[in-house]
């Protein structure tokens, strides 16, 4: 077996701005004829680099995860590789056969059955038809809908559907596979098997590039990250360090917003984890800071601080007032709110930090219209390993649990 | 596992920017084949769905044209029909005609029917208006068999002829496929040519034979007529079929050279912009 799967070498790829229509009008073509000089000049305002540069090599069985943020140049990269698009310049070589998974489903057709889809979709995927027809009750049972096999796709309900496109496509086994973000689908339950499934897919010494928005996939099934940005690979290590580097990057320091309030402006909030890297992951300590402007005089100001779930559910309130007596201050004064968490109560997610303005003698009780959105990782890094909760659901903690059961005392 | 120092031989695909000109890669053609025979099944499969029917269209197309065209310059113009009763000459015309013009029109909008699939998994893009093409033919079956349903009823008996009507029909698929592949890809990037493509099998139509015998040509004049390859294939149709006068042999070899070289070109075309298509659809 070659020892290189994947070897990149300066891959670059150039796109061109769309100016609304991707495509042109014969007209457009007749007339640039005529001024092909301006459009040589015009030519690189109107370009972008999708990726720039990127020189990679990915040995025969390693579990590769892509990060980084939207437009960073994953996808095109994974693009080039599958061959769906030509790089602008330089070159890859791959040694080995070589699938790609870049969306479910590819090639669903409503109209057809569910066992029709498999076998026109595994088809598309590049799987042989014996391959297909051998190993196709392994994929309905994957999918978890046998009784509807001979229903048109049309009348499935979007789970199903999803379903059935990621049980083919995780029955593509070619030496190297290119897997871009196709995990995300179904509910959670499926999203555990899925993830299950590649992990099997991984273990069997094939290589595969895997390119996805969830850290916690990524850390549980890559051996190595690179993490790109602007086309270019920023970061190629372990997993742990890309994974550090890029959340830190992606961790907005601060949102500074006008409050829209009539009393007390806010100015910034800015909620990390207190050390080295600043992305917040469950039961680090943790500080919210809040930057405000009085906008009249107030003798005791004070405020409220909720964490709401995603879906709106209040999962805990601070009040100043309870711990601290209020700040005076006069029309103008700036002045700040820092609140610190011994250990962030938070499993990872999306939650909502809301902001009230309080005082008791003016009477006030300004809410702060936007939310703060918050985002909480799992501690997949060395420096947050120690942070590892005990817990699922909203809320985290270290739990000691303990059994005891009386001697000799049977069940009755 | 195999140990990691086996020596197997890999096989190393390189990929990289490439211009001008390409290598048109069959070979890779014929090793999709599955992959082309799913594309055409599921076309075959989702034609006729939710239509009352159903295959029948296939039919109806071509023998209600024949209906209008026997009124019309059978009946009102008195046209010519080398011998044969008017119907029966007309239908076998456009038996191939239809097939022609619906292969050539689904091939044109296959790229950009089939974007979904273009941007998303890699394949040998010549698979889709290949395999309209070839969906094409399909229909083509159970128009023949009206056809000879409608010989039998004017009492015009098959002869050995009919063995050459592959012949015919390989002329006519490769003009389509070779139309069909230079419209297909100029689509893409020139959405023109949907606005263009009715016209087109308007004017091309009127350009064959169909509805007139291309006998009402001076025999010098066939030959140049020729260079429509449609035109030899009709008159081949109707003399295997119906034992009309033989299209002169050098007006089928100009058709057999321009559907030649309207495939050819067509593919090397198709090959040189191939490459764009992801990035353009």
């Amino acid at each position: 077996m070659h020892d290189i799967a994947i070897d990149c070498h300066d891959l670059s790829k150039r796109y061109r701005l769309g100016d609304g229509e991707p495509y042109r009008a014969l007209r457009d073509t007749i007339a640039s004829a005529w001024r092909r000089g301006d459009r040589e000049a015009a030519q690189d305002a109107r370009h972008i680099w999708a990726v720039r540069d990127l020189s990679v090599q990915i040995r025969t069985g390693e579990i590769v995860g892509i990060i980084g943020r939207n437009g960073a140049g994953k996808s095109a990269f994974l693009r080039i590789l599958s061959r769906i698009t030509e790089p602008t310049s330089g070159y890859a070589d791959i040694h080995g056969a070589i699938g790609s998974l870049l969306e479910v489903g590819t090639g669903f057709h409503p109209e057809l059955t569910g066992r029709d889809n498999i076998f026109l979709n595994g088809s598309i995927l590049g799987m042989p038809m014996a391959q297909i027809r051998r190993r196709f009750d392994e994929i309905v049972a994957f999918s978890e809908i046998e009784r509807f096999i001979d229903t048109p796709v049309k009348k499935y309900s979007s789970g199903m559907y999803v379903r059935l496109a990621f049980a083919v496509a995780a029955h593509l086994d070619t030496e190297i596979l290119l897997v871009d973000e196709v995990l995300a689908v179904g509910d959670a339950a499926f999203q555990r098997k899925c993830l299950g499934k590649i992990q099997d897919v991984c273990s069997t010494g094939r290589t595969v590039l895997f390119v996805s928005h969830s850290m916690a996939a990524v850390a549980s099934l890559c051996t190595r990250a690179l993490y790109m940005s602007a086309g270019r690979v920023l970061l190629d290590s372990d997993v742990p360090t890309a994974i550090g580097a890029y959340l830190n990057d992606t961790m907005p320091s601060s949102v500074a917003f006008e409050s829209r309030t009539p009393n007390v402006e806010i100015a910034r909030i800015a909620m990390k984890a207190a050390g080295p890297g600043r992305y917040l992951v469950p039961l680090a300590p943790t500080t919210l800071a809040i930057d405000f402007v009085a906008r009249r005089a107030i003798p005791d100001l004070s405020f409220r601080i909720a964490i709401d779930s995603a879906d709106g559910t209040r999962l805990m309130a601070i009040d100043s007032w309870v711990s601290a007596t209020g700040a005076r201050c006069n029309a103008g004064d700036a002045g700040s709110l820092a609140v610190e968490f011994d250990a962030l109560p938070l499993n990872p997610g999306r939650y909502r930090l809301r902001v009230w303005a309080h005082s008791f003698l003016t009477d006030i009780w300004d809410e702060v219209p936007d939310v703060y959105p918050i985002e909480v990782y799992e501690a997949v890094t060395p420096l947050y390993r120690e942070f590892e909760p005990h817990t699922h659901g909203p809320l985290a903690a270290r739990v000691t649990v303990t059994t005891t059961a009386a001697a000799g005392v049977p069940l009755s | 596992m195999e140990p990691a120092t086996a020596i197997r031989p890999v096989p190393v695909l390189r990929i990289e920017a490439s211009a001008g000109w390409r290598a048109l890669r069959l070979a890779e053609i014929w090793a999709y084949r599955e992959l082309l025979f799913f594309l055409v099944w599921r076309d075959i499969k989702v034609r006729y769905k939710h239509t009352v029917l159903g295959a029948g269209w296939a039919i109806v197309q071509p023998l209600f044209t024949m209906v209008v065209f026997t009124v019309f310059f059978g009946r009102l113009a008195r046209m010519p029909s080398d011998g044969v009763p008017y119907p029966v000459f007309s239908y076998a015309a456009l038996v191939p005609w239809t097939q022609f013009a619906t292969g050539l029109a689904q091939s044109a909008n296959s790229l950009v029917g089939g974007a979904h699939l273009v941007r998303k998994v890699y394949f040998p893009r010549v698979l889709l208006p290949l395999g309209e093409v070839t969906a094409s033919l399909i229909d083509l079956l159970p128009a023949l068999a009206v056809l000879v349903a409608l010989m039998l009823f004017y009492g015009i008996a098959p002869s050995a002829r009919c063995l050459a009507l592959p012949v015919f029909l390989l002329v006519s698929v490769t003009t389509c496929l070779g139309a069909g592949l230079w419209l297909a890809a100029l689509n893409v990037e020139y959405r023109d040519v949907r606005y263009l493509l009715p016209f087109m099998v308007q004017f091309w139509l009127f350009a064959t034979p169909v509805a007139y015998p291309s006998s009402l040509l001076s025999p010098a004049w066939r030959v140049v007529y020729g260079v429509n390859p449609m035109a030899s294939v009709v008159d081949g149709f109707r003399w295997s079929l119906l034992g009309a006068p033989p299209p002169p042999l050098a007006m089928f070899a100009v058709s057999a050279v321009t559907a030649t070289a309207l495939l050819i070109s067509g593919l090397f075309y198709f090959r040189r912009v191939e490459r764009t298509f992801a990035d353009t659809l």
